[in-house]
């Protein structure tokens, strides 16, 4: 992002600079698949034929990290599997969004119990949460279209701090 | 013979008296031994050649919570030659319970075991590895007794910062 | 605070055959490597710690528990019947065969029996779901061996069938279509037609599929002989289900302990005598050959009827009814707020599972509530037969033998 650490205002050159940066990030969504429990066989169904994901550019499931930008959390997390998540999310590299796939990931779903985190927002920063049990493919679609829709409205200047905090709440 | 019969049968030749109880609710054949006699049955019952108990299918355990003897661990087996199942309960007491462990006759037990104690707290003395099954390692109580809140106790397992 | 990282017990059984030594010296020539929960081709959240020499396993001890959620526990809290959503989620592949499974318990327990069509209607849809689970586990078994093409071509042909549980049960995936006494709704004449066209076009679909693999000389080559587990140690290790049929031992409860109507279908059990991942993949293929042909029997044979028994106190009432009818509305209100009331005691019923047997043991302490419950899922068992089969294979083999084993942690952690 060396050209982009110059640009800092809103001139002609920069916005154009900015969609254009955008527009090839959005349409390039790597995701990493955190597939959990049930949630996970909905996501491959995803990206079986019927429910084509790749025609949104995010065919490309690496099950490593450090190639990866966008995480499905896909299943229930526990106290126990809550360690292995957030150093995963720690290994993927800026910027990174995180997609909260079904109930028990935004809220602990069906699950009151002693072993289960009550939504993974308790220590992952989530940019869009996805309902049902499972969410049907249309609907996990629809949560890439909306964080497509987030990146590409994203400018230069938000990723110069890299801190989450500054991520998640510019949505202009 | 039928099979309740034939069992009883057996049972009874094997050592007088060793079935303190033996119930038919709902067709399932279940018999309550004291636990000094768990071993020498189950060795019987596995290597007899009539009945050929060479499976065990699951161990797991009750709370009663209220009761003298708190505990009860149960095993279910089955026989290939009847097509039968069978269950055994032993009644254990409520403080520091312990049972002798069945792994030395039938290999299967070794992670229902585990299981157990993670859940209950049930020691089984001469088991190869009595280690938490599903709880980290470190967790101090045990789930599935009556007093554990369904919510869980704040703050028993950590969770990582958000920062 | 506990610290969750804490593996000395692990490591200490991981070095268990070798005594004199300290894990320091083990990494002097040997590696211990952490194939972690989060993988590509462990199936689900499945931990293992390899002690590797070079390239060879020399032992493996699994870990669980990364997706424990709690479900004995919960289910003392709940009723019947609020549970049966909960078991959905238990084999998440095949799901409404779950179902099916504690519908019949409950009902073993409780001492009634749903009628005929529903039962038939019972029995259609543990075929369906066992066709359902096999096909994912011959898909993502394939595509960790290296064939990625059939994981897609499989999940093509689960789209179709989840057509028809869109249709019965208004849900593609976790339906909670079972009641206690019962079936939610009707499996009316367009499910059955769609059935019969699903399985017409999925005959030659299978024969695609065993073309692609079957006389594959990588697949083979890679899968022969590898991961073999003898018939003794899948007795003595409690495996069941397709693994055990593997290994040479010819146990089915369809056959040997019939539940609904499987005594009246014609059909036969396969079984391989070789105990290795190649033996394990051809069950999975002829049981799936033997679901379609149970299949057209029951399509054909289904009778007409009510779908949920007639007993007010035990089996909800219909909808329809409850906003008409005084007493249907107390039963419903009662059954709902206070649960089924079954009798003191203890039972323990299981099936059939695509995955091995599934059972539930319950204890009735006479109130709504299960005063336990404990789930019997065939991966937990099949699992601990691992070490055994991974010991002495390569670490490349490793992945393949988890895949035919084919756990679900859903189940296995529960």
């Amino acid at each position: 992002m060396g050209l982009e650490a110059k640009l800092q205002t809103d001139g002609f050159l920069t916005t154009t600079i900015d969609a254009l940066v955008g527009w090839a990030r959005k349409n390039s969504v790597w995701p990493m698949p955190m597939g959990i429990s049930c949630c996970a066989i909905e996501m491959m169904s995803a990206v079986d034929p019927k429910y084509d994901m790749s025609r949104f550019g995010s065919e490309v499931f690496r099950f490593t990290p450090r190639q990866c930008d966008l995480m499905i959390v896909a299943g229930t997390v526990t106290y126990k599997m809550s360690h292995v998540v957030r150093k995963i999310y720690d290994q993927m590299p800026d910027p990174k969004w995180v997609i909260a796939m079904g109930a028990c990931t935004s809220s602990g779903g069906m699950y009151r119990s002693y072993s289960v985190v009550q939504g993974i927002d308790q220590f992952l920063p989530v940019d869009v949460y996805t309902a049902g049990c499972p969410p049907r493919p249309e609907n996990l679609l629809n949560a890439l279209i909306q964080i497509q829709d987030k990146i590409g409205k994203s400018k230069a200047r938000d990723y110069q701090n890299l801190d989450r905090r500054n991520l998640v709440l510019s949505n202009n | 013979m039928e099979y309740k019969e034939l069992l009883l049968n057996k049972l009874n030749e094997f050592k007088e008296g060793v079935v303190l109880e033996f119930t038919d609710f709902r067709d399932d054949a279940s018999i309550t031994l004291a636990p000094e006699n768990l071993i020498p049955v189950c060795t019987f019952l596995k290597n007899d050649p009539d009945l050929e108990f060479l499976i065990c299918k699951d161990v797991t355990a009750i709370d009663w919570a209220a009761r003298k003897n708190r505990f009860t661990a149960v095993y279910h087996i089955y026989s290939f030659k009847l097509s039968s199942f069978l269950r055994i309960k032993v009644n254990l007491s409520g403080n520091d319970p312990s049972v002798d462990s069945v792994t030395s006759v039938w290999k299967g037990a070794d992670w229902y075991e585990r299981e157990t104690y993670d859940m209950y707290g049930i020691i089984f003395k001469g088991h190869p590895d009595l280690r938490r099954m599903y709880m980290p390692e470190a967790f101090e109580y045990y789930p599935l007794r009556k007093e554990f809140p369904v919510m869980g106790i704040p703050g028993s397992i950590p969770l990582p910062s958000k920062d | 605070m506990i610290d969750v990282h804490n593996d000395e017990k692990l490591l200490k059984v991981l070095l268990k055959d070798d005594p004199d030594i300290t894990i320091e010296d083990a990494l002097d020539n040997e590696m211990v490597i952490n194939m972690g929960p989060q993988h590509p081709a462990t199936h689900g959240v499945l931990r293992l710690v390899l002690r590797l020499d070079g390239e060879t396993v020399v032992n493996t001890v699994p870990e669980l528990g990364y997706l424990h959620r709690g479900y004995e526990k919960m289910a003392e809290a709940m009723s019947f019947n609020e549970f049966i959503p909960h078991t959905d989620r238990l084999d998440y592949t095949s799901t409404m065969s779950n179902n099916v499974a504690y519908a019949l318990a409950v009902e073993k327990l409780l001492g009634i029996e749903a009628p005929k069509r529903a039962q038939y209607i019972r029995m259609i849809i543990a075929e369906i779901s066992r066709i359902m689970g096999h096909l994912v586990a011959i898909g993502t078994f394939a595509m960790d061996v290296g064939a990625v093409t059939m994981v897609l071509w499989t999940f093509r042909e689960r789209e179709k069938i989840q057509n028809i549980y869109d249709r019965v049960a208004g849900a593609r995936f976790t339906t909670s279509y079972t009641r206690i006494g019962g079936v939610a709704s009707d499996f009316d004449d367009v499910a059955v037609k769609m059935t019969k066209e699903f399985l017409d076009e999925f005959d030659h679909t299978m024969d695609d599929f065993e073309k692609l693999l079957n006389t594959n000389k990588i697949f083979i080559g890679r899968l022969e002989g590898i991961g073999v587990l003898t018939k003794e140690d899948a007795i003595a290790f409690g495996v069941t289900g397709p693994n055990l049929r593997a290994s040479g031992v010819q146990y089915d409860i369809r056959r040997a302990n019939p539940y609904l109507y499987y005594s009246d279908m014609d059909f036969n059990v396969p079984v391989f005598t070789e105990g290795d991942c190649l033996a394990r993949y051809f069950v999975r293929v002829d049981e799936v050959r033997e679901s379609i042909k149970i299949l057209r029997q029951l399509l054909d044979k289904i009778p007409q009827g009510e779908i949920i028994a007639n007993l007010p106190k035990k089996v909800l009432p219909h909808k329809a009814e409850i906003y008409s009818r005084m007493e249907k509305l107390i039963h419903d209100f009662m059954i709902v707020n206070f649960g089924v009331n079954p009798p003191v005691g203890d039972t323990y019923f299981s099936v059939e599972n695509p995955k091995g047997e599934l059972g539930f043991y319950f204890v009735s302490n006479g109130s709504g509530h299960p005063w336990k419950l404990k789930i019997r899922s065939p991966s937990f068992c099949n699992l601990q037969a691992l070490p055994k089969m991974c010991n002495g294979q390569m670490i490349s083999d490793v992945i393949a033998i988890i895949g035919s084993i084919d756990p679900v942690m859903g189940e296995a952690d529960k």
